[in-house]
């Protein structure tokens, strides 16, 4: 795993000295992380990363995970389909659930943090164990229209920490309580990131078939109807009318989601008439990712609903041209024209992707605007800066502080 | 050679990191937007006059504001986009007149142009309304002459030169810039520090304008060996 100075060819080293500047602030206090699973899903991803470099930088940051049972964690998985605005059956009984999962954890669970730092609603009881340290909510989920019932529970619970944090504007809302906006980030030295060898790339794209003989066409993202892959294939077929290219569908593994299959199934029943449509069912395969992405021409996201959308910020940060939806945490990293192209519509996807085809140097510019976008915005060590000053705030009121 | 002038003060650069605090107030409309321009902290004046400077940095001098991008790319009045955008916000010394002369244009553009009143955003396109929290921390950077500054500028972070060019004048309401502040104070020099001062920053890059002061001093110090 990288440490910090392997960042400094990439931010610069003056940056990490500003990291270290404000671990100094820190010392002394224990930062205590806690979620609800030590591997698996976007959460553990990025504290597997961050704690250690917290660490390395001086800051006194530990992990710990609550305990639940298959009944709790089926219980926490309506919430999370809730807050994200899905239709959701959720019982007296399934609160009760929640309730007594979190009742065993308040017990039996060692809080020592100076500042206490709680990842989505799961552990979200636990403040029910406050004394006189610091509370912090960290709110991954896309909660810009929440099912009320659920947010009412929650918020007996949020309001009790000091501060709340959100990925996005859209996803704020008036809270008796202070709250910030921290947009998640990339790690440009992961597998998912960092540079490839055109031979890995090649290699990539060979095992999976995919010809580099027509400009290629790719939108990465798991097999969900929210995705809108089967809009992708409409937006490619107006582009094919005009311009000769290749489209390619990845994502990973369907096999645990009914929905998911049933999706997979439609996407392939729509492209198997056209043997320029490559349908990749990946592996959990960081490289392949990383390889199919470079070697793109256009990278699309027309998803109709979206958290932050990482895989636009990875699509820029190749300095890719992206064409994406106006949704979720996409338009903070696409300013229209500037560092990619915003859809609403599959006419309005299909039109940009020509545009891009048509005018390379338009899309390079673009592309190139985008990666600085992110490397100004939405890397790892932006990532931790911003953490380490949440975990500073907890001690200020003020607008100004002087450390 | 000449000797290098030492200066009486040396120069303590410091940086200034910033975390987005949300207010969970949103505007759909231009009246709403107005609304609450006249009602949010000024912090919040302060983040979306500035905040595109540092996060869009090698846009500039493109839309320089957010009041300025969202009034044109999401309502559609491209006019009054024009008219924020164009904002001198170099002459304004404070936010508090800064923040009047926001609004004074868009209560004229309102007046001129009642329709507008009528055009609303989309949902999820609405103006989140954020306020910027600084943490300004000393940083292990002091130059003792000007060579010793000039060296430091080449290093320093975008957000040590940001605090030292933007927020010390504006939010913090100091009459300069630190850098000319310093060099007319401390170096005992008029005419390069109004050089200096003269840059209109809101039409640099960050990057470009550390190359351009660099370029200043660099310019001087050869004049005076």
């Amino acid at each position: 795993m990288a440490n910090i100075k392997d960042y400094i060819p990439i931010v610069g080293e003056s940056t990490i000295e500003d990291l270290q500047l404000i671990a100094e602030k820190l010392k002394g206090k224990v930062v205590q992380n806690i979620n609800s699973t030590a591997f698996g899903g976007g959460v553990a991803e990025i504290l597997n990363r961050m704690v250690p470099l917290l660490r390395e930088l001086g800051v006194d940051a530990r992990w710990d995970q609550i305990k639940g049972d298959e009944a709790f964690f089926e219980v926490t998985k309506k919430f999370h389909n809730a807050l994200h605005g899905r239709a959701q059956a959720i019982s007296k009984r399934d609160f009760n659930v929640f309730l007594h999962t979190s009742n065993r954890n308040i017990k039996n669970m060692n809080i020592y943090g100076d500042v206490v730092f709680v990842h989505d609603p799961q552990p979200i009881a636990l403040i029910k164990k406050r004394k006189n340290n610091k509370w912090l909510w960290r709110c991954h989920v896309d909660v810009s229209n929440p099912s009320k019932y659920v947010w009412r529970f929650l918020m007996d619970f949020i309001t009790k920490y000091d501060s709340a944090v959100f990925s996005s504007p859209n996803f704020s809302r008036k809270l008796p309580i202070r709250q910030f906006l921290i947009a998640p980030s990339i790690d440009p030295l992961s597998d998912k990131n960092k540079e490839l060898s055109e031979e890995v790339v090649t290699s990539v794209l060979a095992k999976y078939n995919v010809p580099r003989d027509k400009p290629i066409i790719t939108q990465i993202s798991r097999f969900d109807p929210l995705k809108d892959p089967i809009g992708v294939i409409e937006a490619y077929r107006l582009v094919k009318k005009y311009i000769d290219c290749t489209l390619v569908l990845a994502g990973g593994s369907a096999s645990d989601d009914p929905e998911g299959a049933r999706v997979l199934e439609e996407v392939k029943k729509r492209a198997a008439d056209d043997k320029d449509i490559h349908v990749l069912l990946l592996p959990q395969s960081d490289i392949d990712v990383n390889a199919l992405q470079r070697a793109s021409t256009v990278i699309v996201q027309k998803s109709l609903r979206e958290g932050f959308g990482l895989t636009v910020t990875e699509a820029l940060w190749k300095a890719k041209p992206v064409v994406a939806s106006h949704t979720g945490g996409i338009p903070l990293q696409i300013k229209h024209k500037y560092s990619g192209l915003l859809c609403h519509s599959i006419e309005g996807a299909a039109f940009s992707i020509k545009q891009l085809l048509n005018s390379p140097a338009y899309a390079k510019k673009l592309g190139l605007n985008g990666k600085e976008h992110i490397k100004n915005n939405f890397l790892l060590t932006r990532h931790l800066r911003d953490y380490m000053l949440l975990f500073l705030s907890t001690y200020h009121n003020e607008d100004i502080v002087y450390l | 050679m000449s000797e290098m002038i030492q200066a009486k003060e040396p120069f303590k650069f410091y940086t200034r990191l910033h975390l987005s605090e949300l207010t969970g107030l949103r505007a759909a409309t231009l009246p709403q937007l107005l609304k609450l321009i006249k009602t949010v902290p000024g912090s919040s004046i302060y983040h979306h006059t500035h905040r595109f400077l540092q996060q869009h940095q090698y846009l500039s001098p493109e839309p320089p504001n957010d009041f300025a991008y969202w009034v044109s790319a999401v309502l559609g009045e491209a006019g009054l986009g024009e008219k924020l955008a164009s904002i001198d916000t170099i002459q304004f010394p404070t936010i508090r007149s800064l923040r009047e002369e926001i609004i004074k244009n868009i209560e004229s553009y309102i007046k001129d142009n009642p329709l507008s009143k009528l055009k609303f955003a989309s949902e999820g396109e609405e103006f989140h309304f954020i306020k910027s929290v600084s943490f300004i921390l000393p940083t292990k950077y002091i130059a003792y002459n000007l060579s010793d500054f000039v060296e430091i500028l080449k290093k320093i972070t975008l957000d040590s030169i940001y605090f030292h060019i933007f927020e010390a004048r504006l939010r913090l309401e100091r009459t300069t810039n630190d850098f000319s502040y310093w060099i007319e104070t401390s170096i005992g020099d008029k005419t390069l520090a109004s050089t200096i001062s003269h840059l209109d920053p809101y039409t640099y890059t960050l990057e470009d304008l550390r190359s351009a002061v660099i370029k200043i001093v660099e310019v001087y110090i050869r004049s005076k060996n």
